[in-house]
């Protein structure tokens, strides 16, 4: 199986080879989607896990043992489509083709499911009409 | 060119319902289908558009006074700064200027989440902007210092004056460089990483009168949702340069200064933008009506994207520096396709000006004049033509001190 989670995590854990136990225990394909850690060594990692259904669940198991929090990866960049302009500059730039263009209409449009929220849409967009909507909470919550 | 239509003609079918009145994307499939000959005689008026940004606009405005009454020596509306050195409660916000406190490039890219443009968007849209304004204090005028919040409905006058708009043709932007550019163009990726363009193309108004035979002083337009018209040449208005067979220049050539009134126009088409890098501006909607006075006009309406050419620029070295780089010219049918061949590498291609909104305006403008509540007029004068004498000036290197500037 494969699936998209976000995990928080505290410095204790930050400072801990998760990743590659995740690989070398579970066998999992891991690719790092996002990762932010602040000064204080709190952070959290937005992750693309595949794996055996019973070894994705084990890693899983395994990072919650941790402490580290885990969440599934819910909507996170959005398209608002009444700011957006149909300029199409975000097309350039997005890696995945989340964000495309109708090379007929030149229309934009923008599919959820193909993004890796890789955040280079919200540079170049002029109208800002991509925002990240991703609640960052405390890992020491 | 035996056939041949008056504006007075045009204008009476207007008037009356029946003039027949398609897109300059439109025309082109009828022009293929009939010939110019014959579309040009049922064809009455083609409509074009265009959106994208256009930092070269602006907007006049007359608050009235306060009491006691103020000579305003600088203005900022939301605290961005609008040109005040004119009488007393006139003032020009500029859709490029910045809020002082804007951090601008020090940390960069720079943000540049607020400036002029927006500051228009929002006078358009009726929202509260704070007025401040400080003055040194005369016998007439006694006061020293301003600060209230206004809507666009307190003031006397805002129009808007744009002095370069409706660019007729545009640099297709690379780089050759090996970092990451930040330009008014878009961000530009190393080593040719991609390509961006800015121009309607086919539905482009100056693209579909190539030779100002139609557009001039005083032609009423769609601009920024409601109607204006066409006051001057625009800045940098260069004529005379390489064109095509088909007339289109193969640079970027005419342009067009616009005037309408602020209090008639549409938020949704004046868009304040930002350019990660680069600044603030504004993406302006407008749609010029091209009067099929004869086959000739017609023909030229019916331009194709695959026809007109626009040159390759290097914006690392290229256009910053003025470096002689030639790396060809590209038409806009491959730029809209996605990729283009420049250097020998295909370059993903993408827009900085909505074509889909460009459609839309030509398609408004196309309603308003079936339904009779837009004519058309006919210019006062020209605007410079190709085989004007205009040199592309900059700015000269002189030493008014006896040291050497600008090197």
């Amino acid at each position: 199986m494969k699936d998209k989670v976000v995990c928080y995590f505290s410095a204790a854990q930050s400072e801990q080879p998760i990743i590659y136990r995740l690989v070398k225990n579970y066998d999992l394909i891991v690719n790092i989607l996002k990762a932010d850690i602040n000064p204080q060594k709190e952070g959290y990692l937005v992750t693309e896990l595949e794996g055996e259904r019973a070894k994705y669940e084990e890693g899983i198991s395994f990072l919650k043992s941790l402490g580290v929090i885990v969440e599934p990866l819910s909507e996170t960049v959005m398209w608002d489509e009444d700011t957006c302009i149909q300029c199409g500059a975000c097309a350039s730039f997005c890696p995945t083709e989340a964000l495309s263009i109708d090379r007929d209409s030149m229309e934009v449009s923008f599919d959820n499911s193909k993004c890796v929220i890789c955040e280079m849409c919200l540079e170049c967009c002029p109208t800002r009409a991509i925002r990240l909507h991703f609640e960052v909470q405390g890992a020491a919550r | 060119m035996a056939y041949e239509k008056t504006y007075e003609e045009i204008n009476a079918k207007i008037r009356r319902g029946e003039a027949v009145v398609v897109t300059a994307e439109e025309v082109i499939a009828i022009v293929a289908e009939k010939g110019v000959e014959k579309a040009a005689r049922e064809i009455d008026v083609v409509t074009t558009g265009t959106f994208g940004p256009m930092c070269s606009s602006g907007a006049f405005i007359n608050f009235g006074h306060s009491n006691p009454r103020i000579k305003m020596k600088k203005v900022w509306l939301n605290g961005v700064e609008a040109y005040s050195g004119i009488a007393a409660v006139d003032a020009y916000i500029g859709a490029a200027q910045l809020p002082e406190t804007d951090p601008e490039n020090k940390v960069f890219p720079g943000r540049f989440t607020y400036g002029g443009g927006h500051v228009i968007q929002d006078l358009v849209a009726g929202r509260e902007i704070r007025l401040e304004a400080v003055a040194y204090g005369t016998d007439c005028y006694p006061n020293k210092k301003v600060d209230t919040l206004i809507t666009i409905n307190d003031v006397n006058e805002a129009f808007l004056f744009n002095p370069r708009n409706g660019y007729q043709n545009y640099n297709c932007a690379v780089n050759l460089g090996d970092r990451t550019l930040y330009t008014y163009m878009g961000i530009l990726k190393p080593k040719l990483g991609n390509a961006s363009y800015s121009s309607a193309g086919q539905l482009s108004p100056l693209l579909n009168d190539p030779h100002y035979k139609t557009i001039g002083l005083g032609t009423k337009i769609f601009l920024g949702g409601g109607i204006g018209y066409v006051a001057w040449n625009g800045t940098q208005h260069h004529p005379n340069v390489e064109r095509g067979e088909n007339g289109v220049p193969r640079v970027p050539a005419g342009t067009l200064t616009v005037i309408g009134d602020l209090k008639q126009m549409d938020p949704n088409w004046l868009v304040g933008l930002s350019y990660v890098g680069y600044g603030a501006t504004m993406a302006v909607g407008l749609g010029i009506p091209i009067p099929i006075l004869n086959e000739e006009i017609l023909y030229y309406t019916a331009v194709k994207d695959e026809d007109i050419f626009c040159p390759v620029v290097d914006y690392a070295e290229g256009y910053p520096y003025k470096k002689p780089i030639d790396l060809g010219y590209v038409n806009y049918r491959d730029l809209k396709s996605g990729r283009v061949e420049i250097n020998g590498k295909m370059v993903v291609s993408t827009p900085q000006s909505s074509y889909p909104r460009a459609k839309k305006i030509a398609r408004t403008l196309q309603e308003w004049i079936k339904q009779g509540s837009f004519e058309l007029t006919q210019p006062v004068a020209q605007l410079p033509l190709a085989d004007a004498e205009i040199d592309f000036k900059s700015i000269p290197e002189r030493s008014p001190n006896g040291f050497t500037i600008n090197r």
